[in-house]
């Protein structure tokens, strides 16, 4: 055996986190059953305290927060939706009025009231309403000017800009488009060039880095994944490298590291395991028919509808937001010949026309690694053993756990089988719709309104 | 975090230079959610900054008040660009603001402000700065040879300023300390491909090969240089197939039952681009039959597939999926 004065720095931090892994692991097999049903029960009712009373009220130690207030809402809300919990109205029309004092007088959202609009806060601001849902919620969005905030946040690289004189990367790109997507006014000139910048971002390892050059990471491979899925260009990526890059992301803790070499943390369960989640329904972009979207702007009251009514009414919104990106199927078409192989691969697993299908990650293991080693039982989820939890990655180990109990399912509407839901059945979460990270249902519904308005 | 080294903390109220400004308290409504319980010289301090930045006051005390504002909160994306409009509008000394900013980096490095900041001022000194820019990183890399944000501000200085000479010793030396470091990998990749004096990936493969190689039988269990090996034959599969390099490598390493799942992988990838191997392969692959593996079939590839499924038992699923990939591609 190598002494631990010998080994690098990264051995060493690696090994001090597996032996806190395991001693929990170890503690765990050596418990009777009943405490070990215990341990794996997902604490709801102190999940939602800790959640509902950061909604009312932080302490002095939020002040590095305070340009990211909306996004404390949205890993609150989506939370609590994902819990199936509710907040209570008043709370509720509270939250409305809040970010409206968020939203800018030329649009978009900022960190708090009086800053200035920025894309990652929009983000937050716009699924934070999207999960409350109703018309006060939904109708509080100020569309025609959110789209000019978007169009003045292109860069002529194609990409975004995260505010005025900010800086361009793959999450811009993803916050822009997928605010875009949802509030139904994604239109060409948003979509122009975006894919080559997210393309240039893949690295060698087959992941996707912020910026072309950086490291590939599990954060910049969910934005540029689902960037590409969301304009219809994810044939350009080369998918066989990021699938192999990103299953061997998951180590033997369970969880998910964010990149190579690096320590294991509980919020890459979404933003890596959400990776399986985009590629698992790849399927079906396929099958949705491209609908021409015009010529219009696509701002605001004269959004073009984007989807056929069988779409909507018939296969549920999943495809029928896909389908967004049919009208950049002329983009797609002259990239796709190089690299459809890729997506034919991805779809080997539907080409059997089961119901259920085998996961390509570890789905227990990242659900005993989010239950024993994220979970607070007090309330609350935490990257790693050791460290203290808060609302971010509360947010994103629930997210990556609901992604976890239906990863067998190819239709997130029938229920998960009980083998599928690690500890009792009653952690069963909401599921979500991937591509925005939104409850599913709430996605539905603000899929209806922006529709139809 | 000091934000007293201009003015003793002392309450801006107080201070006669700010007798004239009224503070603009926060528009939060009657109930906001989310509310923060600023600590006093926070709340103060935002107060006079919303004041100055409605009224677009552009002075040296607006800068001084940026200042203060950003040691309390760096994460401030407003307060920063509203700080570039008065450093612009002054025409102030951009060395100090890199004094300035390195001081926040030493108490927070991991901000996308405070990096997107020093572009915009490094951007202004142009080449001068590159040095001075260069060893900061170093030092920052030094405490956490990971900092995302580091690296890639350092790659953004090369790119824009130069400073490519070094930048492959450094790297060396990076790995040197920690082979398992994938960042100083990824910086390895992006000098081999992009540094105008070492003439491109093509004209470094053949040594590049031999250093990954190296570093792999040193390690066969370190991912980082397995991936790299990849990287070098990026857009040309055909010359990673037909390096005899690569799979004598892999061979060796399988030879030692140890650690050899990266070995494996890569001949499964080396074999699913058209690589024809010889009886020493599947005698190799063989070898590593343990009792619970299902009998090896003849086809090298689902065998590697196989055994994988049972020694990286984790990936179980992903193992059978590349199995029924390769039945497919066979048909």
């Amino acid at each position: 055996m190598e002494s631990f004065r010998s080994l690098t720095v990264t051995q060493r931090d690696q090994i001090l986190v597996e032996q806190q892994v395991f001693d929990i692991f170890k503690t765990f097999y050596n418990l009777p059953p009943s405490s070990q049903s215990f341990m794996l029960e997902l604490q709801r009712e102190n999940h939602v305290e800790y959640l509902t009373k950061g909604l009312t009220g932080l302490g002095p130690s939020f002040c590095v927060l305070d340009a990211n207030r909306p996004w404390i809402c949205y890993w609150i809300l989506h939370s609590i939706a994902l819990l199936d919990e509710f907040v209570d109205p008043e709370l509720e029309n509270n939250t409305i009025d809040f970010l409206s004092r968020c939203q800018g007088p030329n649009g978009g959202y900022a960190g708090g009231p009086g800053q200035m609009p920025h894309l990652a806060t929009t983000y937050a601001a716009v699924n934070s309403l999207v999960t409350l849902g109703g018309d006060k919620a939904l109708s509080s969005i100020n569309r025609e000017k959110l789209y000019m905030f978007l169009r003045q946040m292109k860069d002529a690289s194609g990409g975004f800009r995260m505010h005025d004189g900010g800086e361009i990367d793959v999450r811009a790109c993803y916050t822009a488009i997928s605010v875009a997507s949802l509030l139904n006014i994604l239109d060409d000139e948003l979509v122009q060039n975006v894919g080559n910048y997210i393309l240039s971002c893949q690295t060698y390892e087959g992941g996707i880095s912020g910026e072309p050059g950086s490291e590939a990471h599990g954060g910049y491979t969910f934005c540029g994944l689902a960037t590409m899925i969301l304009i219809n260009e994810v044939d350009r990526l080369d998918l066989s490298s990021l699938t192999d890059w990103v299953v061997f992301r998951q180590g033997v803790e369970g969880g998910f590291q964010g990149r190579t070499n690096k320590l294991v943390d509980g919020c890459y369960s979404f933003w890596q395991g959400g990776i399986f989640a985009l590629l698992k329904r790849l399927n079906s972009t396929k099958e949705v028919k491209p609908i021409p979207l015009g010529d219009g702007e696509g701002s605001g009251e004269e959004s073009p509808q984007t989807t056929t009514s069988s779409d909507a009414a018939g296969e549920e919104g999943l495809n029928g937001d896909l389908s967004l990106g049919g009208s950049h199927s002329e983009i797609g078409d002259q990239h796709n010949t190089s690299s459809q192989d890729n997506v034919i691969d991805i779809d080997h697993n539907h080409s059997k026309g089961h119901a259920n299908v085998e996961p390509l990650f570890n789905s227990l293991a990242l659900q005993q690694y989010i239950l024993l080693c994220s979970q607070e039982l007090n309330g609350g989820l935490r990257d790693k053993p050791g460290k203290s939890r808060d609302h971010y990655h509360t947010c994103y180990c629930l997210s990556g756990l609901s992604v976890c109990q239906r990863s067998w399912l190819e239709d997130e509407d029938s229920p998960p089988l009980p083998r599928a839901v690690l500890g009792p059945y009653s952690n069963l979460l909401e599921p979500i719709h991937p591509l925005y990270n939104v409850v599913l249902d709430r996605y539905r519904e603000a899929y209806e309104f922006f529709t139809k308005s | 975090m000091d934000s007293r080294e201009d003015d003793g903390g002392e309450p801006l109220s107080r201070m006669a230079e700010w007798r004239d400004v009224t503070p603009l308290p926060q528009d939060d409504g009657p109930n906001p959610v989310v509310p923060i319980a600023y600590k006093e010289e926070f709340r103060e301090t935002m107060d006079y900054f919303r004041a100055i930045y409605k009224a677009d006051e552009r002075s040296p005390r607006a800068l001084r008040l940026t200042r203060r504002a950003i040691h309390l909160n760096p994460g401030n994306y407003t307060v920063w660009h509203f700080r570039r409009l008065v450093l612009e509008a002054l025409n102030a000394d951009l060395d100090e603001e890199l004094d300035f900013l390195q001081r926040i980096a030493n108490s927070n490095s991991k901000n996308y402000q405070l990096w997107h900041h020093r572009r915009w001022v490094v951007e202004r000194l142009g080449a001068n700065a590159r040095a001075k820019e260069l060893n900061l990183i170093k030092k920052i890399l030094s405490i956490d040879a990971k900092n995302y944000h580091a690296w890639s501000h350092r790659q953004w200085v090369l790119q824009a300023l130069g400073g490519w000479e070094d930048e492959l010793d450094y790297c060396q030396q990076l790995l040197e300390e920690d082979i398992f470091n994938n960042s100083a990998w990824n910086q390895r990749y992006f000098v081999v491909t992009r540094s105008p004096y070492l003439g491109g990936l093509k004209a470094m493969r053949a040594s590049e090969v031999r250093y990954t190689v190296e570093a792999i039988l040193a390690n066969p269990n370190n991912e980082c240089p397995w991936r790299y090996l990849q990287g070098l034959y990026k857009d040309d599969i055909k010359a990673l197939v037909n390096d005899p390099e690569i799979s004598s490598v892999c061979l060796k390493v399988i030879n030692t039952k140890n650690n050899y799942v990266f070995a494996l992988k890569m001949l499964l990838d080396l074999l699913c681009h058209g690589f024809q191997p010889c009886h020493e392969f599947r005698d190799s692959v063989v070898a590593l039959r343990t009792s619970d593996t299902d009998p090896l079939g003849p086809d090298l590839s689902m065998a590697i597939c196989d055994i994988l499924e049972h020694v990286d038992s984790l990936r179980a699923s992903y193992w059978i999926w590349r199995k029924n990939k390769l039945s497919v591609a066979a048909v």
